[in-house]
């Protein structure tokens, strides 16, 4: 008994330890200029679709949930983020050159053809972030022409 | 004194345990770490590997390509098309190490020589472009490789069409793949890298470059 006891005690000052540890926040206030929705002129559906299922690990600004405050969620999510971002920032996407647009405007389409993206993690906590058919359907193309008028 | 041990025993568990759980998360957070700078890593690696792979799988390449000062795009034609034969052999691993090799060697390219300024922004371009699809052959699965061949392929092009090349290559089209898609070769020969053993002698030479 009192053995449980000690391991509780243990791992209950370890919990509140790494509570303390600090993560960088992904949040910014102001949209920049070269953020896709600004330079394109994007449907209010598919807006609203990429805002929910992409934004959080694909741009300058995520929309924290509370369990984000506790540890060790916040780096498991921290990395998501950062990993997300190198692959590709929406907040960023007029300083890309066509010839990279192009390219990730195909790395979009066959992620979501593919049903590799918006992860799966991501969409078991973030229900309303996963796609139906026919929102798929919708950016897949929305993108497919953003990509052929380049 | 028994008692004591056990207690000793539960709590050095106990701390194997937290450890663990942390390193989960740590090695998680490195896993994640390197899967950013994993193109670093593992072009290190790569580049060390790759010597060894550059005197057996070159030799066929060597025979037809002859080196010369202008090392640049020559060198990223060399790699991208080892490249190209582990895609041809349904060789995964090998293209993995490949792509590594090719990201180095874009990274490394020196577009300062003799260009105009308008090629030297493309080329810049192109090379940003293509390191990023090398890098992502250097961690993917053979589908998703293929994927991201099928655009560096595009960007090789590119290259060459300022550039210039040393040897003669033939830019070579599979009907089938993807809505169509080319890539280049040194030689005449279908080998396609788009379906390797499953289809290897689909497609057609569309164009010669000299």
């Amino acid at each position: 008994m009192r053995i449980v006891k000690i391991i509780a005690i243990i791992l209950l000052v370890a919990f509140v330890g790494i509570q303390f540890i600090p993560t960088t926040r992904n949040q910014s206030d102001t949209v920049p200029e070269t953020d896709f929705m600004l330079v394109n002129n994007v449907p209010e559906n598919i807006q609203n679709k990429l805002q929910v299922s992409c934004y959080d690990c694909h741009s300058n600004n995520t929309q924290y949930p509370w369990y984000n405050k506790i540890q060790p969620v916040a780096w498991f999510l921290e990395d998501h983020i950062k990993e997300g971002k190198a692959e590709l920032n929406f907040s960023k996407w007029d300083s890309l050159s066509n010839r990279r647009k192009v390219s990730k405007l195909r790395s979009i389409v066959k992620q979501i053809e593919a049903g590799e993206m918006p992860l799966d993690s991501y969409t078991l906590i973030h229900k309303e972030a996963a796609f139906s058919e026919e929102e798929a359907k919708e950016v897949i193309n929305f993108m497919t022409q953003l990509k052929d008028n380049l | 004194m028994s008692k004591l041990k056990s207690t000793l025993g539960i709590v050095a568990i106990a701390f194997i345990t937290l450890t663990a759980m942390s390193c989960k998360d740590n090695k998680n957070e490195q896993n994640n770490a390197d899967g950013n700078h994993s193109e670093m890593s593992a072009d290190e690696d790569h580049s060390k590997m790759n010597h060894d792979n550059s005197d057996e799988h070159h030799d066929g390449d060597k025979k037809e390509m002859a080196m010369s000062g202008d090392g640049n795009s020559q060198a990223v034609l060399k790699d991208y098309f080892n490249l190209k034969n582990a895609l041809v052999a349904d060789d995964n691993a090998k293209a993995k190490t490949l792509g590594a090799t090719l990201a180095t060697t874009l990274g490394n390219f020196d577009v300062s020589s003799n260009f105009s300024d308008t090629q030297k922004a493309e080329l810049k371009d192109i090379i940003e472009d293509a390191v990023e699809h090398a890098e992502h052959i250097s961690e993917s699965d053979i589908d998703h490789q293929r994927e991201h061949f099928k655009i560096l392929s595009k960007d090789v092009s590119d290259m060459v069409a300022i550039t210039g090349t040393e040897n003669t290559l033939y830019q070579q089209f599979c009907p089938m793949y993807d809505g169509g898609s080319a890539w280049l070769s040194l030689s005449k020969d279908i080998k396609n890298p788009y379906y390797g053993s499953q289809m290897l002698n689909c497609g057609k030479v569309q164009k010669e470059i000299n």
